[in-house]
């Protein structure tokens, strides 16, 4: 394409009379994407997370081994090598291929959780901070309650109640990573329920649910968004740790935090074995931590829209 | 004939404060009634209680000759709308002018509303040139238009006016008060309109009624204030601070 | 008369990202020991004027004159530490709303014998005696119960006094008033002026007065300067403004309500571009 094209395609962007419901809407995207493209750091925490969507997508086609299955007899315990990039575990598993499996684990419960927990934190923050009063004072108690006790430790007990398992753990962890959603959307909503665009809308005659649901929920979206990706690597800690203990994913299923469990007995002679899902983990939890920072800036609805 | 909105001895109580002192006034259809005042003096909390934004303690609001209850029904809104004063923050940050000015067509279920924006930005003197704009691409004076736009929409009789052009400059604050008055002619509405400054108030309204610490202080006619037939020492004060500084050694 | 402030072609330039906003394009006035208006609407630059004499401009913006000199001292070549020493000292600032300039865990005493210490050196007992004897010229009654009080516990008007006491406290030879009563009622707008105006004519200082009411400064200062986009398009006596000859002027005077003249619709400002040019 010419520059002369993309230079009209700019403007065509950045138009300060947009033609159309869609020019107005990706006008508007394409401004946060220019603030959030000029944050290099940023940038690279997007890399690093589509890096990992197209591993977990390609997986069949990158990993070089099985995940489960190993060679006991000839490769157990090898060393970083040519032929195993990170070498091998106790069971003769390659586990460069396990990780870049694993990562399908990962992405599986890092969205699950946040599917699952950011509606209901958005929805009861909103609702509680609209509402006011009884609704507000019930909603937010137990909201503390789920607060009082440590992520952990409440996700260990729901998973001892549900019995063990990769999807338990989604579960547990979703169910105990709503509150802050809930508290940081109640804030969101308390600064602009008084103000007077809302003031307007209910003089338009809308209904406390139309408010709630299209008035203010958009105003709460992107604080959650950057809240729920700097949870990300929280999420993917804690899942691991389930893993770890031996109540999240279980064996043979190739997630990260299970397999720095079952290296930890070889971690002084043979390190890799836990070396290497540990800095997988290491890695994505930073990118998603640069990702939430650059989006932190990019869709901040007082950093100025100009 | 009955008025057009009558309050009779209406009190507004927050937190043990008395906002309003059983304040009485009475507005005919088509006639454009001002509130004056200075801060604190219960204007805008009286606009806003016969809004319903503001609580009634005691006393009765009526519109058209129907006394209203607790909760606004959707025929309220329909007959009373209210411009704000902040053009800033009365339009919602991340809606288009299309999405706010479609809102109460899609909540009051008018099915024509492609026309009805269109002709609501025409006559407010934007164009749909401006239809798909945010509000922070609009100036001031262009927010002003699109509020304006927004509360005659559903085609109200009564317009609630809560110092529609104090944020704006002066120049821009002629144009919408001109396009204030032509609307008014054009629709024949009734409007109640608020502001602290009296030579705006003069200009805007047949009559309107002084206010200090929530209560009435006297009513007058424009005439009135333009012959200086002023009765209370209040009143005497605003109008003489409404001439600018006057050095006294 | 003396001459306290000289200021030629004074630009103040913004950076954004779709290129440089000249803020102030070129203002060149001076003054005397006089009350000067200057008067615009929002982005006529006249408050960026005021904030680039005061030395407050934000950082990334760039300020350049032929000559910015206070009292022969060229401001513009001065270390950031002459410019702070003149601060307050010799230039004070007085902005819109003292809710904002007030420090709000001080009390107003003690943010008014602060301000007095920094700039002089007096004993404790007698920047106190001082604070008080300045609450009482801005007409707070009771100085010393005012002296206690924290800003939010005053009204609006009781604030600027305040601020305006403690802007005075150091004698300083010009005053920069920013939009000093618009946040006020009206007849404490006039309040506040006339102490302002006293003070001002009793110790002979400079003032220059920032305001887009263009009715109140002509009624209150000696000379007026009308900007727009920028530029200075007239400059005149306050008491000549019925004579104003750029159409700007004229329609900033026409087009506001005045009680009495029964003018509908009103007059309407006819922006012609070559105003800006």
């Amino acid at each position: 394409m010419s520059a002369e094209a993309i230079q009209t395609r700019r403007d065509w962007l950045l138009s300060e009379r947009p033609a159309s419901r869609v020019q107005a809407r990706l006008g508007r995207a394409y401004v946060a994407w220019r603030r959030f493209s000029a944050n290099r750091l940023a940038f690279v925490g997007l890399l690093i997370i589509i890096a990992l969507l197209v591993v977990a997508a390609f997986a069949d086609v990158l990993a070089p081994y099985s995940p489960t299955f190993g060679d006991l007899k000839g490769s157990r315990l090898l060393a970083p090598s040519a032929a195993h990039w990170f070498g091998t575990d106790d069971l003769g598993r390659d586990i460069y291929s396990r990780i870049i499996f694993g990562s399908r684990w990962t992405l599986y419960v890092v969205i699950l959780v946040a599917i699952i927990a950011a509606p209901i934190g958005l929805l009861v923050g909103t609702v509680a901070g609209y509402a006011g009063g009884w609704t507000d004072a019930i909603l937010m108690r137990i909201t503390d309650i789920f607060l009082a006790f440590p992520k952990l430790i409440l996700a260990l007990a729901f998973v001892a109640a549900l019995g063990p398992g990769i999807e338990n753990a989604v579960l547990a962890i979703a169910i105990t990573s709503w509150p802050p959603y809930a508290r940081i959307a109640r804030a969101e909503t308390l600064t602009v329920r008084n103000s007077d665009y809302i003031k307007a809308v209910q003089l338009m005659g809308a209904s406390p649910f139309r408010i709630v649901l299209r008035h203010i929920m958009p105003l709460c979206i992107s604080s959650l968004i950057i809240r729920v990706t700097l949870d990300m690597a929280g999420i993917i800690l804690t899942a691991a740790g389930l893993g770890f203990l031996g109540l999240g994913a279980q064996p043979p299923l190739p997630e990260w935090g299970a397999m720095i469990a079952s290296g930890r007995r070889f971690v002084l002679d043979q390190w890799w074995v836990a070396g290497a899902p540990g800095f997988a983990i290491l890695i994505v939890s930073l990118g998603f931590n640069l990702l939430g920072d650059g989006l932190r800036d990019a869709l901040d609805p007082r950093s100025g829209d100009q | 004939m009955t008025a057009a909105l009558s309050v009779d001895r209406l009190e507004v109580v927050f937190d043990r404060f008395r906002a309003l002192k059983g304040v009485s006034l009475e507005v005919e259809s088509g006639e454009s009634f001002g509130l004056v005042g200075e801060s604190g003096s219960g204007k805008s909390t009286l606009l806003r209680a016969i809004a319903g934004l503001a609580p009634a303690a005691s006393g009765t609001i009526a519109v058209n000759g129907k006394q209203l209850g607790a909760r606004r029904d959707k025929a309220f809104y329909r007959e009373v709308q209210m411009v704000f004063q902040d053009p800033y923050g009365s339009l919602h940050p991340r809606q288009t002018v299309d999405r706010l000015l479609q809102e109460p067509l899609a909540i009051h279920g008018f099915a024509d509303g492609e026309k009805r924006i269109q002709r609501a930005l025409d006559e407010v003197g934007l164009g749909t040139g401006f239809r798909f704009r945010y509000s922070h691409q609009l100036s001031g004076g262009q927010r002003q238009r699109v509020a304006i736009a927004r509360a005659l929409i559903l085609e109200p009789s009564i317009l609630l006016l809560d110092e529609p052009t104090s944020a704006l400059d002066a120049s821009v604050q002629a144009e919408v008060l001109n396009l204030l008055e032509e609307i008014r002619r054009r629709r024949k509405l009734t409007f109640l309109m608020v502001s602290h400054d009296l030579a705006i108030i003069t200009h805007m309204c047949e009559r309107l009624m002084v206010m200090q610490n929530g209560e009435a202080v006297e009513h007058l006619t424009a005439g009135d204030l333009v012959e200086r037939r002023v009765t209370k020492d209040y009143t005497r004060n605003l109008l003489r601070a409404s001439e600018g500084f006057v050095r006294t050694a | 008369m003396s001459t306290l402030l000289e200021v030629d072609d004074l630009r103040v330039t913004f950076p954004t990202r779709t290129g440089l906003i000249e803020a102030v394009r070129g203002v060149s006035f001076s003054l005397g020991r006089e009350r000067l208006g200057i008067v615009g609407e929002s982005g006529s630059g006249k408050s960026q004027t005021g904030r680039a004499i005061m030395g407050v401009t934000p950082p990334q913006a760039e300020v350049t004159a032929k000559t910015l000199a206070f009292d022969g001292i060229d401001l513009l070549a001065a270390s950031p530490r002459e410019r702070r020493a003149l601060r307050g000292k010799r230039i004070a600032m007085i902005l819109q709303d003292p809710k904002y300039s007030l420090d709000p865990v001080m009390s107003i005493g003690r943010q008014i014998v602060e301000t007095l210490r920094t700039h002089e050196k007096v004993s404790k007992a007698e920047a106190r005696d001082r604070a008080l004897a300045m609450l009482e010229a801005v007409q707070i009654r009771d100085p010393a119960r005012v002296f206690d009080l924290h800003p939010h516990e005053v009204s609006g008007g009781m604030g600027q006094r305040a601020m305006i006491a403690m802007m005075l406290i150091a004698g300083p030879e010009m005053m920069i008033a920013d939009e000093p009563t618009s946040a006020l009622d009206v007849t404490v707008q006039l309040d506040v002026l006339g102490i302002l105006d006293r003070l001002v004519s009793e110790r002979g200082m400079g003032l220059i007065f920032i305001s887009h009411d263009l009715r109140l400064v002509s009624s209150f200062c000696d000379r007026v300067i009308v900007m727009y986009a920028g530029k200075v398009v007239e400059q005149l006596k306050a008491s000549e403004l019925g004579r104003a000859q750029h159409p700007y002027t004229r329609g900033l005077l026409n087009c506001m309500p005045k009680i009495g003249a029964d003018r509908h619709p009103l007059p309407v400002l006819d922006r012609k571009p070559e105003w800006a040019a």
